[in-house]
């Protein structure tokens, strides 16, 4: 338990970011109305592809060649999902496009 | 003074500024993508903000040395091969991908991410394992384990969308599940609590993780895939966030719990709106099997279909038939209805009306209201020539039409309107019903074709429906 405390207290900045975050995103799409579910979704698709910096990281301060070529796969499926994401998103919504 | 000053230098703090801009351009998109009026906005702005943190992190991070000196990351060329790869056949296969089927589109790209996830976190127990810090092994373990079941289960979810998979249940399975998933856990707490690195134990691990991953969607049915993608959308947002943990690295953490506190309540809602919950989703098994078994007699549920995706509908089809009826009349609709033939006809879609003789409330009423809207008369069809036709029609639109549609006419000889001749809508691939509302029509009785697996509905006003329907077909 103390250990546990001591944890979440070493990284007590982040701590306070996840919750935080946790109600800002709760509170920034709960009056979204349901023709909107779909590209929302893939809108925040997109967005957790920001799991592509972690893999540059980890690809940036590689040296074994295992850790290289996994690290490649990681950049380009984190890749895909950021641009992917976004273009297919862009063009759900492009279907919402006023005329007038 | 200098020296201490030194601690903090520009670099770090451009970076630090660019996590700022793109953790709020995250939140500002997602607020933007909840308005139509704004959401194609909202995503370019999340694109961005996702651009400027990716190069910041390329030229501007730098970690730290044992000897407390500062690198900057290397493998610059592995890492632009991977991003020219990704961005070339991302791009290109969102590109490509017909509307109809987007859904496993977003859960394929949902799927990558979670991989990504879990390979990071495979990465960092493989080269920075410590056995001290069993916290930073915990949070590893669990992006591991969320990333790999967000990936496996994607690509089920996939597989079922595209038709290659189908529903796959047997007896016990929820208990096998929830059994797995303990295992993999338990696997997980000692993994990290013996102090010593094993590989092995972790590639265990990594494929129990995907088997979970796949025994928890394959038995889920098809029609609930896009609630399953959301959920699993999520988990992908979580299995992020422990890898910004990880890292240190605000921006990861910011973007991961946002999509993954904002795609739980996405998914609720989206179950909300079926009028279902999340469990009921998870471990129920709908979908398939079991509202095909409850009989005739019950009445099964009524789908609605989005303004959207009915004009996806229309868009891909190559013959529409509209079936007019009072509602048409009362809305003052028939000249909308026009400019939707005149816009299917430049798609290439063929469209035509199927006139019943007692549709409205008088005989050619709805002849009349057309011609008033220049509509074409060959395109009129008598119901003869329109029941003849409706096997090879793709979209029947039914437009405030009730009685004249309702099959209780042929099969029910208790009904009241038992024996009149009706347009056998029912023989096309799709009905899509447009309704004020589920209240009975003109003659009071219940009408079954809305119940059918072919029909879905579109409720609200004719006209209204009709242009905001119109507008989404020309920007399709």
């Amino acid at each position: 338990m103390e250990q546990l405390l001591n944890f979440l207290y070493e990284n007590r900045e982040m701590v306070f970011i996840i919750i935080l975050s946790v109600f800002l995103g709760i509170e920034v799409i709960s009056h979204v109305p349901t023709v909107l579910h779909t590209p929302l979704m893939s809108g925040a698709n997109a967005i957790h592809g920001v799991v592509i910096i972690g893999s540059i990281i980890v690809m940036g301060e590689a040296h074994e060649m295992l850790t290289i070529v996994l690290g490649f796969f990681a950049v380009i499926l984190g890749t895909l999902n950021v641009v992917g994401g976004f273009v297919v998103t862009n063009r759900m919504l492009e279907m919402f496009k006023k005329k007038k | 003074m200098p020296t201490t000053l030194a601690a903090f230098d520009l670099l770090d703090i451009i970076l630090w500024l660019s996590y700022i801009i793109g953790s709020v351009t995250f939140i500002f998109g997602l607020k933007m993508l909840s308005n139509p009026e704004t959401a194609r906005r909202g995503n370019l702005v999340a694109a961005a903000g996702m651009t400027l943190a990716i190069f910041t992190t390329i030229f501007l991070y730098r970690t730290q040395e044992e000897d407390g000196s500062r690198q900057h990351l290397h493998n610059y060329v592995w890492i632009f091969s991977g991003i020219i790869i990704g961005s070339i056949v991302g791009w290109y296969a969102a590109l490509k991908v017909k509307m109809t089927a987007m859904p496993q589109m977003v859960s394929l790209f949902n799927g990558m991410g979670g991989a990504c996830a879990a390979i990071i976190s495979i990465i960092e127990y493989q080269s920075h394992y410590n056995p001290e810090a069993w916290n930073l092994t915990a949070v590893t373990m669990a992006g591991m384990l969320i990333g790999s079941v967000s990936f496996a289960g994607s690509m089920i979810a996939f597989g079922k969308l595209n038709g290659n998979i189908g529903d796959k249940v047997f007896p016990g399975q929820t208990y096998i599940n929830m059994g797995l998933l303990l295992i993999t856990v338990a696997v997980g707490v000692y993994i990290t609590l013996t102090p010593v690195q094993n590989m092995m134990l972790l590639g265990i691990m990594a494929a129990m993780c995907l088997l979970y991953g796949v025994l928890f969607v394959l038995p889920i049915g098809g029609a609930d895939m896009p609630v399953v993608i959301s959920l699993l959308n999520s988990f992908t947002g979580v299995a992020a966030a422990c890898g910004g943990f990880i890292y240190h690295n605000q921006i990861m953490l910011t973007g991961g719990i946002l999509v993954g506190s904002a795609g739980t309540i996405l998914t609720i809602l989206m179950c909300r709106a079926m009028n279902r919950s999340l469990l009921n989703v998870i471990i129920g098994n709908f979908g398939g099997g079991a509202k095909a078994a409850a009989g005739a007699k019950e009445k099964g549920t009524v789908k609605e279909i989005s303004l959207s995706d009915a004009a996806v509908l229309l868009s891909y089809s190559k013959k529409v038939m509209v079936v007019p009826g009072y509602g048409l009349a009362v809305a003052q609709a028939q000249h909308t209805v026009h400019e939707l033939e005149k816009i299917l006809e430049e798609k290439g879609v063929e469209m035509k009306y199927a006139i019943h003789p007692v549709a409205g409330r008088m005989p050619g009423h709805m002849n009349v209201l057309l011609a008033e809207a220049d509509v074409s008369y060959d395109k009129l069809l008598e119901m003869e020539d329109a029941n003849n036709e409706f096997p090879t029609t793709d979209v029947v639109i039914v437009v405030g039409a009730n009685d004249v549609v309702n099959p209780a006419a042929k099969t029910d000889p208790a009904s009241p309107i038992y024996g009149m001749p009706i347009l056998d809508v029912e023989n096309a691939q799709n009905v899509i019903v447009m309704k004020r509302s589920m209240n009975p029509g003109y003659a009071g009785i219940e009408n079954e074709l809305f119940y059918s697996p072919k029909t879905r509905m579109l409720f609200g006003d004719a006209k209204a429906t009709l242009q905001k329907l119109v507008s989404e077909v020309k920007a399709n």
